[in-house]
């Protein structure tokens, strides 16, 4: 420990101002309080502060997707051996699957890394966290089969069109990496649509099962092949083609849970976007016109990007409705435009990006109304308790 | 009394090291007492005294160039000594060198109930106490010539390791009852005084005349005067109230009974790196030295804070400096000016979060030495939802910071500006994760609010 601090000691004069790196100051302020918490104290206001910050907050996101994670390395294995028709053991699966995923997730976060250093070495401002977070959410909701150039140019998209355009962490409207899987889908729609869910890259000696489809359930589903939808138990634990970290419902509550114990994630707009989809994959049932309609509400849930997007993407706190109130709403209209959009146009199975996005955009206008409500109430109380404005404020 | 208890249920207590103990001993007289003009904000002193002068505890020291109805007075007797100033000549500091007994000047003793109103603000005004009125909104000293609509006063404070009121008024029972009448005079509205439901035992609080008595539960800030006024009889836009400290109402009443500006008060000398924290009797403006001899965790005072009031919304003072005018309290903490390895990451079970992001959550009962660190970076809003959990009124707290940031004066108006004070943001900033100096925020607003209306 002591030795750490004496390099750092020594290292420090050449970044501040006057030393020769001092241009860099940002990017090594960046390293430096990642590996201490600086010594700055409070200097107004409150003399003490609560231990939480940023960077704790980011690391907690992280924790909470390593069980999707996970999951989600394994399942690229399982696929393939599915696709190839082996009966595999878990190691087996996890190494294929980490194989298949620490490339992506290097290229993901050494990509968004550099975009933000180098934004704010130009900007002079600190390095924000949120990439750590972005980075890994951009791989997790993408194919197993993504190229790693795709990857690199979603994460260095995300940063610059997603958030520092409109000045960095805090500042977006959308969600980063929704906004970058969308840019891949509309730009480059090939990569993520039909059978890239499953990783086939064929190895030495094995084969492709005939008739195997790397789609997902669901785009299968809305080709109207119903038996396509994969047993309960399946889905639960996320044995199914899908992005790599959408498939695991079991896990992906697990990490939801972690969030909404530690306060991290709004359990708010979790439990209220499960509750408008509830919501509408009811009323499809009642209406019942087709069998998409009649899916039952509980596999709709498991299907998709159902949970991972009420979980991991509609709780971001920067780009959902900021208010109390504001949150039920948001998550609610989110789970309903889900169902929607993925019953009604089967041209997007998957309706949970596009509704979030959707929803990003109209999370201030939730808010504004619930601001509004506010102010009435206050209003009212003038109105009930008349007082001569001029005269006081005048005087 | 009103009948029901208004249950407040939001808010934070900070389960802090260093809870005074309920003795109370006598500092010894202090050399030197300050009157510090920072303490009264908004206020441009202009002295009335030259260097050397003699003066009675009572005597004017300065009086304020916006009002110059608004004089300020010696609590002791003895010297004008100096005026310490600081950045751009600002007055820090007016000290006056104590004599060894007090000799006051007579302001004449009376009854408040057989004085008409213009003779107690005449007397107010005379004695350098209406210093202790002050007015919401901006929480300033209240303007002698404006029409308030009711007067406020707590009779609990719910800040970390605040003083037990309960305690401070033993034997000023009936000081405190005719400042209360005092008070009833000026208004022709009513005077509020809240207690706390729990812990307000004595019937002098419970049972006080000629005032509204409303009973309150819940965590700090229950204690803060503005929770309260939003509670009882909030401040509208136009709308004036006036409030006044506790233990200043027990000095308006000692004007009252004996004639004299007695400044004499209690305080409770608090936190983790204070050996015996305890009860203290001072007066108005006295030096901490003597309350912090032999009495600190370590000696090397650079690696403590001192702060007169309370953690939350104190200011910070040096080792030899004066208690605020309106502080009840000092509270000594580490200064946390020490860097930690990984020390964001390490879930230390001595660090506290009132977020279940760490351990804290799961030990209630545990009391914590926190420091002064910073914890963390200042970054842009990012988590939404905590600061509305430390907040017990009807006001949007981010929605309201960010329309002061965007300088939008009917937003900031229309969102409740006019309620608040910085010390009720106080909570808010303790707990940012993007630590953003709210109280700050608040009070520039307040400030150029009251600037474009004057």
């Amino acid at each position: 420990m002591k030795a750490i601090k004496n390099i750092r000691d020594k290292i420090r004069p050449h970044f501040e101002t006057g030393g020769r790196f001092s241009k860099f100051y940002r990017a090594w302020e960046a390293f430096d309080t990642f590996l201490f918490v600086p010594e700055k104290t409070t200097f107004k206001g409150s003399h003490i502060r609560d231990a939480i910050d940023l960077k704790r907050t980011m690391i907690y996101v992280i924790i909470s997707l390593i069980p999707p994670l996970l999951v989600g390395i394994w399942n690229i294995g399982q696929q393939y051996y599915h696709a190839v028709g082996i009966d595999p053991t878990i190691q087996e699966s996890f190494t294929l699957g980490l194989i298949r995923i620490i490339p992506l997730i290097i290229v993901s976060y050494a990509a968004g890394l550099a975009t933000e250093f180098i934004f704010a070495v130009i900007h002079n401002k600190e390095v924000n966290e949120g990439f750590l977070v972005t980075g890994l959410l951009v791989v997790l909701i993408l194919p197993p089969t993504m190229p790693l150039w795709m990857v690199a140019v979603a994460n260095i998209f995300a940063v610059i069109v997603g958030k520092e355009i409109f000045g960095g962490t805090g500042m977006n409207v959308v969600n980063p990496a929704l906004l970058s899987r969308s840019f891949i889908l509309f730009g480059y729609p090939a990569y993520l649509s039909g059978e890239v869910y499953t990783y086939t890259e064929v190895q030495e000696g094995h084969q492709l099962v005939d008739g195997y489809s790397g789609a997902t359930p669901l785009s299968l589903v809305a080709e109207g092949e119903m038996e396509a939808i994969p047993s309960d138990f399946n889905m639960f634990i996320g044995d199914m083609p899908g992005v790599i970290g959408e498939t695991s419902f079991a896990a992906i509550m697990l990490g939801g849970l972690f969030l909404a114990i530690t306060g991290v994630g709004s359990l708010r707009i979790m439990l209220s976007v499960f509750a408008g989809g509830i919501f509408m994959a009811g009323l499809f049932n009642v209406i019942a016109l087709n069998e998409y309609m009649m899916i039952p509400i509980h596999k709709h849930l498991l299907l998709g990007a159902f949970a991972f997007g009420a979980v991991y993407m509609a709780t971001d706190p920067v780009t959902s409705a900021q208010t109390g109130r504001g949150k039920y709403i948001y998550g609610f209209l989110i789970g309903v435009l889900i169902i929607l959009i993925r019953v009604v146009n089967p041209g997007f199975p998957g309706g949970v990006m596009l509704a979030i996005l959707l929803m990003n955009v109209f999370a201030p206008l939730i808010d504004h109304y619930v601001i509004q409500a506010n102010i009435k109430r206050r209003m009212k109380r003038i109105k009930n308790n008349p007082v001569n404005v001029k005269e006081n404020l005048n005087s | 009394m009103s009948k029901t208890t208004i249950k407040l249920k939001k808010g934070l207590n900070i389960p802090l090291k260093g809870e005074a103990e309920k003795i109370l001993n006598t500092a010894e007289r202090s050399g030197l007492y300050a009157i510090q003009p920072p303490d009264f904000h908004g206020i441009v002193p202009k002295m009335l005294v030259k260097e050397g002068e003699n003066i009675k505890a009572g005597s004017p020291l300065f009086y304020d160039k916006n009002n110059e109805k608004i004089i300020f007075t010696s609590p002791v007797s003895g010297k004008f000594k100096e005026i310490i100033r600081g950045e751009k000549r600002r007055i820090l500091e007016v000290r006056v060198k104590a004599d060894q007994d007090d000799d006051y000047l007579d302001f004449g003793a009376a009854d408040p109930k057989n004085l008409n109103h213009e003779d107690i603000m005449n007397k107010l005004l005379a004695s350098g106490l209406w210093s202790t009125i002050r007015q919401r909104p901006y929480s300033v000293i209240a303007n002698p010539d404006d029409k308030q609509k009711a007067i406020f006063v707590s009779a609990f404070d719910s800040a970390p390791l605040a003083p037990d009121f309960d305690f401070l008024i033993d034997g000023q029972e009936d000081e405190f009852q005719t400042g209360l009448d005092v008070l009833k005079k000026l208004t022709k509205g009513k005077v509020h005084l809240s207690i706390n439901e729990k812990r307000t035992m004595r019937r002098a609080l419970t049972h006080a005349r000629n005032v509204e008595v409303h009973k309150f539960t819940g965590p700090h800030p229950s204690g803060n005067i503005g929770v309260q006024i939003h509670h009882i009889d909030p401040v509208n836009i136009g709308d004036i109230v006036w409030y006044v400290d506790f233990q200043n109402v027990i000095m308006l009443g000692r004007l009252f009974k004996n004639g004299i500006y007695d400044g004499r008060k209690i305080i409770a000398l608090t936190g983790s790196e204070v050996k015996r924290p305890r009860y203290w009797r001072v007066i108005q403006g006295a030096s901490v030295e003597n309350l912090l001899k032999n009495n600190l965790s370590t000696e090397d005072s650079s690696s403590l804070r001192f702060i007169s009031g309370n953690v939350l919304t104190g200011s910070k003072i040096y080792k030899e400096g004066f208690i605020g005018f309106y502080d009840s309290q000092v509270t000594v903490i580490p200064e946390g000016n020490k860097p930690e390895f990984m020390g964001w990451l390490l879930p230390k079970p001595s660090k506290y979060s009132a977020t279940r992001t760490l351990f804290s959550w799961l030990m209630p009962w545990k009391k914590y030495r926190l420091d002064t660190n910073l914890n963390g970076g200042n970054r842009a809003f990012v988590l939404t939802g905590f600061y509305e959990k430390v907040l017990p009124m009807d006001i949007l707290p981010m929605q309201l910071i960010k329309a002061i940031m965007i300088n939008d004066i009917e937003l900031m108006e229309k969102l409740g500006i006019y309620e608040v004070a910085p010390e009720d943001f106080a909570l808010c900033e303790f707990i940012c994760p993007s630590k953003t100096e709210m109280q700050s925020i608040i009070r520039d607003a307040l400030d150029n609010i009251q600037k474009e209306f004057s």
